[in-house]
């Protein structure tokens, strides 16, 4: 149904963050983030609370605006850009603290997701015209492929706040998959998840990427999970990347070990 | 980029033939004058003219409640100067029908046919009559120039959020009272053959009436032209609510962050709420004036505001038949508690109140009455049996 | 320049007037984040119930013989504050306190619920009645001073230094007292002040009544100056009074206690320069158009500074 994106340039990275940095009051919340992350890869994001991955994915989808630096998505320069244009140039997210659109059903959330690849105006939704209904049964279908990718399909009518907070984190992702991005940001998809949903997860998030051709860049607690998953992990500190390599090697890291465990 | 296109062309394989489109188009506007002339023709003699009066104050409050939760249900925006618009949409009809009499047809009469005339038993005439295009005309420009006023007020919804916004609108609708009350007089229909005949066109607009309101209009304004656009408004808003560019509508007031990463535009949805609220809102103006046949600059003030707020809050904002339900209950309540006159804005307070703490959705939320548990099992009880 | 200074002045007096009441508003916005938009009725009802007390004390309104002493509008003052300060305690508690975690649009409406109550309740016939009511005189109209042809009036002495005295004691009570450092700890962060043991209930209540207390000592202020008939309560110009507060509050960097006072002086001097050297009939609109300027191009205030939601 849905089909693989255009493949990118060779070499070049789809998702290429130049040394951006924000800093709030005289906090420097990032400094110095870099990351090239090719067509179809699963990156990981990790580092102590408030070290500012968070940060790192509000810089990358609009919601702050970087004081240095610069994004391209597909070649495309994104600081500056309003969020919904990010998510329209093919960049989309979860959020940690969970933000669906609580009032609203499973299947409308999924639906919304869809509204930015389609074409609307007010006249064609006033008048229902053919082209509309031909979109809304479109729209339909995809969100209800998606929700069942993410067994969601069976309680469609729900209200979103309504759902067990793993199945809202489930309807986040389905809910951004909708969006039809080239590039998808998971901010802890894991949180509050049991073991077997995790490992549940993990085959999901391996297997959309390899649906969709997705390009992946998570930030996950769950260390089994991440080194499970990612091919490569950066790990930020106090803002900054310490170590940057495949996870074996972010293992073995001191830098990082002491970033966690403090230093002896 | 291949899957934008994907979506379409998805689309376009599912669409029907262009006919249904069509139909889709026309049977809301065949329907709007069928309730029209249902009501004017049937149920008005049928009931007496008193309670005539009543269902046709119920129509232009069913729209102005409808209208409102666009705004105040659908982007969760909270506009306290609905009357604002509704004043303006007011002032422009009747300043194009009642100078637009007088430069066309040379006096301010009524120049309409038997559906705009008050009373249709006794009226020797046409169905319809020239007056009757140029009261259309009017309705429409005075949804339009209203429309153009909510688009204006919506852009610091830009910048501004929840109760700023509010208190902006607020502002803007005594804005809109000072401005009217500062314009002049206006000519009377005593003088047409005199001052009228030679005021340059251009002058006409800013002789509103000032302080006293804008009086003597020609009386257009029947169940016909009333229920027709109640009609009329409900569609549009239904359609709107149950459609992706609806769900965009609700996504700003569920989530701002969260509906703009998902690539809608908030800003400009907001916007788009604000002059679709106020065209109708302009198109009820209009109506509300050609019936009294006068329009003061306080019928814009915040007091009527609130009145419409009221009915939106306790229908549940975002219900569209909650609105429509808390409309005919509120017109009504003041006839059926007479005696309790002075205690009714009370329990207004006190219902709003009550349900804040109690039941802060509303009678019914963003659902509909028929989505109800209650109307769904006596539905599906009725089905069965 | 005679013109301008009487200008001056009777701007600065009104000025004090706004910047009681929009530091009711200030304080309840820093503390709660919400407009009480049923402020502007506490200062109506502050106006009303100064009537009524006074009446009660036996002081008759204009056209009777002499003015009591100066105690005795001191007395109506304390008493209609206190009035008013046990029903900011109540809509506090009744109408406000069950919606603490409800969002904010919730909150504004039953604000607006609370003064439409007020408005109309107050036009009952056992209230204040629906005809104007006649303020006492509490104040000899007598002139001060005047210099090159200002007349300084006696109400302008004691409207300033009654407004002037009780910022000050707010001022005092804020930045010099526990209950003041309490009450800016909420402000700043709700739950963390709760988890310092400071009763965050309490300090809510607290901060309406001191609020409503102002709004109240604004009222009594307002009739003192104007004098003569006052409107009753469902009158919108007790609304747009506190419209122009509020603007004031905004203007000042809402939250701002500092910034309130200053708002609403900048806006009283506004209002009262635009009405002289502009045009009257504009009067209710420069406040507004200040407003939305303000709103659009600095919406944190003059004196306020910017706040970045978090995500």
């Amino acid at each position: 149904m849905i089909a693989a994106p255009e493949t990118a340039q060779a070499g070049a990275a789809l998702l290429d963050v130049r040394g951006i940095s924000i800093s709030f009051g005289g906090l420097k919340a990032v400094q110095n983030f870099s990351l090239a992350l090719p067509k179809g890869g699963l990156y990981g994001l990790i580092g102590p609370n408030g070290a500012g991955k968070t940060t790192c994915f509000n810089l990358l989808t609009g919601v702050y605006r970087p004081s240095e630096g610069a994004i391209s998505l597909d070649g495309v320069p994104l600081v500056g850009r309003k969020p919904y244009e990010i998510a329209e140039a093919g960049l989309s997210r979860t959020f940690q603290n969970i933000r669906l659109f609580g009032e609203l059903s499973v299947l409308d959330n999924a639906r919304l997701g869809a509204h930015v690849r389609g074409r609307h105006s007010f006249f064609s939704t006033v008048c229902r015209t053919a082209f509309y209904r031909g979109q809304e049964a479109a729209i339909r279908e995809r969100a209800i492929e998606l929700l069942a990718i993410f067994k969601l399909d069976n309680r469609l009518q729900e209200q979103a706040k309504n759902l067990p907070y793993g199945d809202q984190r489930r309807l986040e992702m389905a809910r951004a998959l909708a969006t039809e991005p080239k590039v998808l940001l998971l901010d802890e998809p894991a949180a509050g998840m049991n073991p077997q949903e995790k490992k549940e997860l993990a085959q999901t998030i391996r297997g959309i990427r390899d649906r969709f051709g997705l390009t992946i860049l998570l930030i996950e607690h769950d260390m089994g999970l991440v080194m499970d998953i990612c091919e490569r992990i950066t790990v930020l500190d106090y803002g900054q990347i310490i170590a940057h390599g495949a996870p074996s090697e972010i293992q073995k890291n001191p830098k990082v070990i002491e970033a966690y465990l403090g230093a002896e | 980029m291949v899957r934008v296109t994907h979506l379409i062309e998805q689309a376009r394989s599912k669409q029907p033939s262009r006919l249904v489109g069509v139909g889709a188009t026309l049977w809301p506007m065949v329907l709007a004058v069928a309730v029209g002339l249902l009501m004017y023709l049937l149920v008005g003699p049928a009931i007496g003219q008193f309670q005539s009066k009543i269902l046709l104050v119920i129509g232009i409050n069913i729209i102005l409640a409808v209208s409102l939760t666009v705004v105040n249900g659908f982007t969760g925006q909270f506009s306290m100067g609905h009357a604002a618009f509704m004043a303006i949409g007011g002032y422009v009809a009747a300043g194009v029908v009642y100078y637009g009499s007088l430069k066309l047809f040379g006096d301010m009469n009524f120049a309409g046919g038997r559906l705009s005339h008050v009373g249709a038993a006794d009226f020797v005439g046409p169905l319809i009559g020239k007056g009757d295009f140029l009261f259309l005309a009017a309705t429409l420009a005075g949804g339009l120039f209203a429309a153009l006023a909510g688009w204006v007020v919506g852009l610091p919804s830009l910048r501004l959020r929840g109760d700023y916004l509010a208190i902006v609108t607020l502002g803007f609708g005594e804005i809109v009272r000072v401005l009217l009350q500062g314009t002049q007089s206006q000519i009377q229909p005593w003088e047409a053959a005199s001052l009228g005949k030679d005021a340059p066109v251009w002058k006409l607009p800013l002789m509103l009436g000032g302080p006293q309101g804008f009086n003597l209009l020609p009386t257009y304004t029947t169940l016909y032209w009333v229920w027709l656009w109640v009609v009329l408004t409900l569609v549009v808003v239904y359609r709107l609510k149950n459609s992706s560019e609806g769900r965009a509508f609700l996504s700003v007031r569920e989530d701002e962050i969260a509906a703009q990463a998902m690539g809608v535009n908030v800003t400009s949805y907001k916007v788009r709420a604000f002059t679709l609220a106020s065209f109708f809102a302009g198109v009820a103006g209009a109506l509300f004036a050609m019936d009294i046949g006068a329009i003061n600059p306080t019928d814009g003030g915040f007091q009527r505001s609130f009145d419409i707020i009221i009915m939106v809050v306790l229908g549940g904002l975002g219900s569209i038949s909650g609105a429509v339900v808390a409309a005919i209950v509120i017109t009504l309540l003041p006839e059926v508690l007479r005696d309790l006159a002075q205690y009714r804005l009370i329990l207004y307070a006190l219902a709003l109140i009550l349900m804040m703490i109690l039941r802060p959705q509303g009678l019914f939320g963003v659902r509909e009455v028929w989505d109800l548990a209650l109307f769904k099992k006596i539905f599906r009880r009725g089905g069965d049996a | 320049m005679t013109q301008f200074l009487q200008t001056l002045t009777d701007g600065l007096t009104v000025g004090a007037l706004y910047a009681l009441i929009a530091l009711g508003y200030t304080m309840v916005y820093g503390i709660l984040k919400f407009i009480n938009f049923a402020h502007s009725d506490v200062f109506a009802l502050g106006v009303h119930l100064s009537i009524v007390i006074a009446s009660i004390l036996g002081i008759k309104a204009l056209g009777d013989t002499g003015t009591p002493p100066w105690y005795m509008g001191a007395l109506v003052l304390v008493l209609a504050m206190l009035a008013c300060g046990a029903i900011g305690f109540l809509v506090e508690r009744l109408a406000y306190k069950p919606l603490r975690s409800a969002p904010r649009l919730n909150v504004l409406i039953t604000a607006i619920g609370v003064s439409l109550l007020f408005q109309n309740a107050g036009q009952l016939p056992w209230a204040f009645g629906v005809s104007p009511r006649a303020w006492p005189t509490l104040l000899p109209d007598g002139e001060l001073f005047s210099i090159a042809g200002v007349k300084f009036r006696l109400v302008h002495a004691v409207v300033l230094a009654t407004a002037i005295a009780l910022m000050l004691a707010l001022q005092y009570l804020i930045f010099k007292t526990k209950l003041g450092s309490a009450m800016r700890a909420v402000s700043f962060n709700t739950r963390t002040a709760a988890l310092m043991g400071i009763n965050v209930n309490g300090i809510i209540s607290f901060t309406f009544v001191v609020g409503s207390m102002l709004a109240a000592a604004g009222g009594f202020l307002y009739g003192v100056y104007y004098g003569g008939q006052m409107k009753q309560t469902a009158d919108s110009m007790w609304v747009m009074l506190g419209l122009k507060a509020f603007v004031a509050a905004v203007v000042g960097g809402i939250g701002n206690v500092r910034g309130a006072v200053l708002g609403g002086i900048m806006i009283g001097l506004i209002e009262f320069f635009g009405v002289q050297y502009v045009s009257d009939q504009y009067r209710d609109a420069y406040v507004f158009a200040i407003l939305i300027l303000v709103l659009l191009f600095k919406p944190e205030g003059v004196f306020g500074k910017a706040t970045v939601e978090k995500v």
